[in-house]
């Protein structure tokens, strides 16, 4: 298996070779799809619609519509006023959303279509609403394109009626499963704090099997509660990448107070996560959520011995790899390679930080990396675990490493989109896998007479 | 009683889209295809570019280059099912990764330097250079960049004009592939390739090894495979290809224009053959013996066809008493499949209510329609809304198209075969038809659907 890998060390300089991210479109149609009664629509031609679908599919196994300007020769020439306008006409006559969020593609980027003011030369009908977000798939990442998008919800709809605030949080929950923003949302009913959460893909790619299809399921977060969200008192952003612009974006709109964290994965952003709500509702940690957490030391203490001192790279976006190595960290590991294929310096500098403070002195860190930099690197020097999405599993094959999976994309498994990697339950999840990714492994290797009933 | 549509009845909820659907036998016959997508539909249609991937992917010692930002190499990475039994540099990702500053000053010395490291580096047998939409509308030469890459490395490096934007339809991405084989495999000046008694198999791409099932059917009566087009071919065995005796066309959406472009260049002859189903595969069989005229070849097909059909056909037997009844819909990308799906769901006792394409042309929905009953919807480019409607009005038991019907299937109830690009499990031959059977049956009849809150009534364990 990738067997082009070269046997002695090489660097590659110019473009990308397996990579680690893809592009912004689809973290936009992720982030649309947490809007109730929204449709997608790709401003471009439709192959890339094609393929976002497909992924988001394979990914979460549940349907994703989405709408495409079919962009032909004739449009990438004379632009693609038309077909947008079209688009809308079509879109809320046949399919009628509330909402259509327009995300553009490299091509209609490119071509340098103004969508903000085709949208407003365009018939939208009475209390129906189109937003938009530029997504250019040759700048960032997935991540920035839901990041974008989520900053269109708050641009395009967030309203500040000047009155009282109210005694709310809105919770931004950055580009995490459906599972995890049910978690996120389960802790903060535990403490009682009144919130809105957005985007809020629950009930929307994890909804039930009825026999009948729903194109707009009951889950997502409502126009009124996007807009209603300027009223509230506090923003917890989740995830600098996928989320803080949304929130930056909301305080200077409608000073609502931004409160950046991390995503909630691991032990210290779930106390911290947990903390901020406390301190920003005025309300008490329920005692609920102290025993989750004390599960949580119990069930580290109860394998430390499994996973302690063993050395991992792990991969993914920004905002789950930042938290994960922390929590790593915390399990006593040696994330080794840290690697994620979204740009920005950030990334480095926190992590580093992070490493530094664990005295973790020999490691790679990389933002904008590719797999096959991942795969040099743990040619070097190997590596008991890696974590990431299902793409790292060529490099487990090749190189023997058990591969926990964790992030987007997951394609090669199934249920992982409804179950916690955050909060205390989801560090308990990530506990499980991990020693049981490694134990399963000793299993493996060891000869007959190792092999152990009680380890 | 399920719904018969009649002429005149609105049966897509989109005006512009009523030519594209038709019943078999209500005066209507004419599908209207080949149209491009409506702006602002749900289309379950790809790009230009997916179509030429698609086709050249299999290619197993190429590297695969993709000029344009990183999204279209990483939908694309590995999502072929095609099996190699050599290299597999096929199976990576490879992209330019086009940033804001390439799109403004133009990607081509970027191409160029991508080029020259993947060569020097990964020593490929070959380089398919694609180019994608931003490529397209910035107009990069990718045609004079391979050339003269190609002539600083001593190497074929093959540009495949795959411009998303072209057409939204997949087979101009095809097209787009055939040229780059054809500009691959024609003999350079002075070059000559020796002519055998071999066959060519174009239109098979070794999805799950489907190229090793036929090959070992064709070897046992007497017939070798020169190379496929494309699964599990080396760039050294293509270049073979204007040395065959015969071509074998069986995917003839992808290929058609390209063996009649081998026969009108190398004199090359070809036969359409089809690998699924036993009837399919005892009628390709039978056609290729009598080509080479040889009694001997023809003697030892019957008996392969028979001892085959007979080890098989108890099989089918009992899944046929299960599924004896039920009722499909078939929506995949070319009308080939769509054809050999409908004969072997016959086979099975399965009703064929729905049928449809992405790609399909005026002539193939002829013969396509030729299989069906009447009654039976025929759809050309159709979409979720649409999809549930069939499903739903023709009271649907299983469907068979790729991963976005697959969900959509499911929500509604109804069992799913994936008979996608990228599925690993052989449907070819004799044990693919048996494995096909299998899957119909198992999805259709899971004991799942009883747990339904509002189960159907035909939702009875078997």
């Amino acid at each position: 298996m990738l067997e082009c890998m070269p046997k002695q060390q090489v660097e590659h300089t110019v473009g990308k070779i397996n990579p680690a991210k893809t592009c912004q479109p689809i973290g936009a149609m992720y982030a649309s799809l947490g809007i109730h009664g929204c449709l997608p629509h790709s401003h471009g031609s439709q192959g890339c619609c094609a393929y976002h679908r497909m992924h988001l599919s394979r990914h979460f196994r549940d349907a994703v519509l989405a709408t495409s300007s079919s962009f032909t020769e004739g449009a990438s020439v004379f632009g693609g006023a038309a077909n947008l306008k079209t688009s809308i006409k079509n879109v809320f006559e046949i399919y009628q959303p509330e909402v259509m969020a327009v995300h553009t593609t490299c091509l209609s980027e490119t071509i340098g279509d103004d969508v903000p003011t085709m949208i407003r030369q365009s018939e939208v009908p009475e209390g129906k609403y189109v937003i938009h977000a530029n997504t250019p798939s040759y700048k960032g990442s997935h991540v920035t394109g839901f990041s974008n998008m989520c900053k269109a919800m708050v641009t395009y709809l967030a309203q500040y009626d000047g009155g009282m605030r109210k005694e709310r949080v809105n919770i931004l929950p950055g580009f995490v499963n459906p599972g995890d923003m049910r978690e996120m949302k389960r802790i903060a009913q535990e403490m009682g704090v009144d919130f809105i959460m957005y985007p809020d893909t629950t009930d929307v790619l994890d909804s039930p099997l009825t026999s009948k299809y729903e194109m707009y399921p009951k889950g997502g977060a409502t126009v009124a509660q996007i807009k209603d969200s300027g009223n509230s008192k506090a923003t917890l952003s989740l995830g600098a990448w996928s989320s803080d612009a949304a929130g930056v974006a909301l305080q200077e709109k409608c000073g609502v107070a931004c409160i950046p964290l991390h995503i909630p994965i691991g032990l210290k952003a779930t106390d911290e996560y947990i903390m901020a709500l406390r301190n920003t509702a005025g309300v008490k940690v329920p005692s609920t959520l102290t025993v989750e957490r004390g599960q949580v030391i119990d069930t580290l203490i109860d394998t430390h011995f499994h996973y302690q001192g063993k050395k991992v790279a792990v991969f993914g976006d920004p905002d789950t790899v930042v938290p994960l190595t922390e929590f790593l960290i915390t399990m006593g590991m040696k994330p080794v390679y840290v690697m994620t294929g979204t740009p920005g310096a950030a990334f480095e500098d926190q992590t580093c930080k992070m490493l530094d403070e664990a005295n973790i002195t020999e490691r790679k860190i990389k933002a904008e990396g590719d797999l096959f930099d991942l795969q040099m690197w743990i040619k070097e020097a190997k590596v008991d675990l890696l974590v990431g999405t299902s793409y790292g599993k060529y490099i487990a094959r090749a190189e023997d490493i058990p591969l926990v999976r964790v992030g987007f994309p997951i394609l090669d498994r199934a249920v992982h989109p409804l179950m916690p990697i955050v909060g205390y339950r989801g560090c308990l999840r990530l506990i499980e896998q991990i020693s049981n990714a490694l134990l399963d492994r000793r299993d493996r290797d060891s000869l007959d007479e190792d092999y152990e009933l009680v380890m | 009683m399920y719904t018969n549509y009649e002429p005149g009845d609105r049966t897509a909820p989109i005006e512009e889209r009523q030519g594209s659907i038709v019943v078999k036998g209500k005066g209507r016959t004419k599908v209207s295809c080949g149209n491009d997508s409506l702006a602002g539909a749900v289309s379950q249609r790809a790009c230009v570019y997916c179509g030429a991937r698609v086709v050249l992917n299999p290619v197993t010692d190429a590297v695969h280059l993709v000029h344009g930002p990183i999204g279209c190499a990483t939908y694309t990475w590995d999502i072929r099912g095609s099996l190699s039994s050599g290299s597999d540099m096929y199976r990576n990702s490879f992209s330019t990764d086009m940033r804001e500053k390439d799109v403004i000053f133009g990607g081509e010395t970027k191409l160029a330097e991508c080029i020259d490291e993947v060569v020097t580096r990964h020593r490929p047998s070959a380089v398919f250079v694609y180019s994608t939409c931003v490529v397209g509308v910035i107009g990069d030469d990718i045609v004079a960049v391979c050339r003269e890459a190609s002539s600083r490395h001593g190497i074929d490096i093959i540009p495949v004009e795959s411009t998303g934007f072209i057409s939204g339809n997949k087979i101009v991405g095809y097209r787009a592939a055939a040229e780059a084989l054809l500009r691959l495999i024609r003999p350079k000046e002075g070059e000559e390739v020796e002519r055998t008694n071999k066959v060519n198999f174009l239109g098979e791409y070794n999805l799950g090894g489907e190229k090793w099932i036929v090959e070992k059917y064709l070897r046992e009566i007497g017939v070798e495979i020169n190379v496929a087009f494309t699964g599990d071919s080396s760039v050294e065995a293509l270049k073979r290809a204007p040395g065959a005796k015969l071509n074998l066309v069986q995917c003839t959406g992808s290929m058609h224009w390209l063996a009649a472009q081998m026969e009108k260049e190398f004199g090359t002859p070809l036969l359409d053959v089809n690998f699924f189903g036993s009837e399919n595969i005892a009628d390709s069989l039978r056609r290729i013996a009598a080509f080479y005229g040889d009694p001997e070849i023809a003697r030892k097909a019957e008996a392969l066809i028979e001892r085959e059909t007979a080890r098989l056909m108890p099989h089918i037997e009992r899944y046929r008493e299960k599924l004896q009844g039920k009722r499909a819909a078939i929506y995949v990308g070319g009308a080939f499949k769509a054809m050999a799906i409908v004969r072997q769901l016959k086979e099975l006792g399965v009703e064929v209510v729905v049928a449809g394409t992405q790609t399909g042309r005026p002539e193939e929905y002829e013969a396509l329609s030729g299989l069906l009953d009447e009654g039976t919807v025929i759809v050309d480019d159709t979409n979720p809304a649409e999809i549930e409607r069939f499903l739903l009005e023709k009271k649907i038991d299983v469907m068979a198209g790729g991963v976005k019907e697959r969900v959509l299937a499911y929500k509604l109830g109804i069992g799913f075969i994936d008979h996608n690009h990228d599925r690993k499990d052989a449907l070819a031959g004799y044990e693919g038809a048996l494995r096909f059977a299998r899957e119909v049956y198992v999805t259709t009849c899971s004991p799942v659907w009883m747990y339904l809150r509002e189960a159907k009534p035909s939702r009875e364990l078997v």
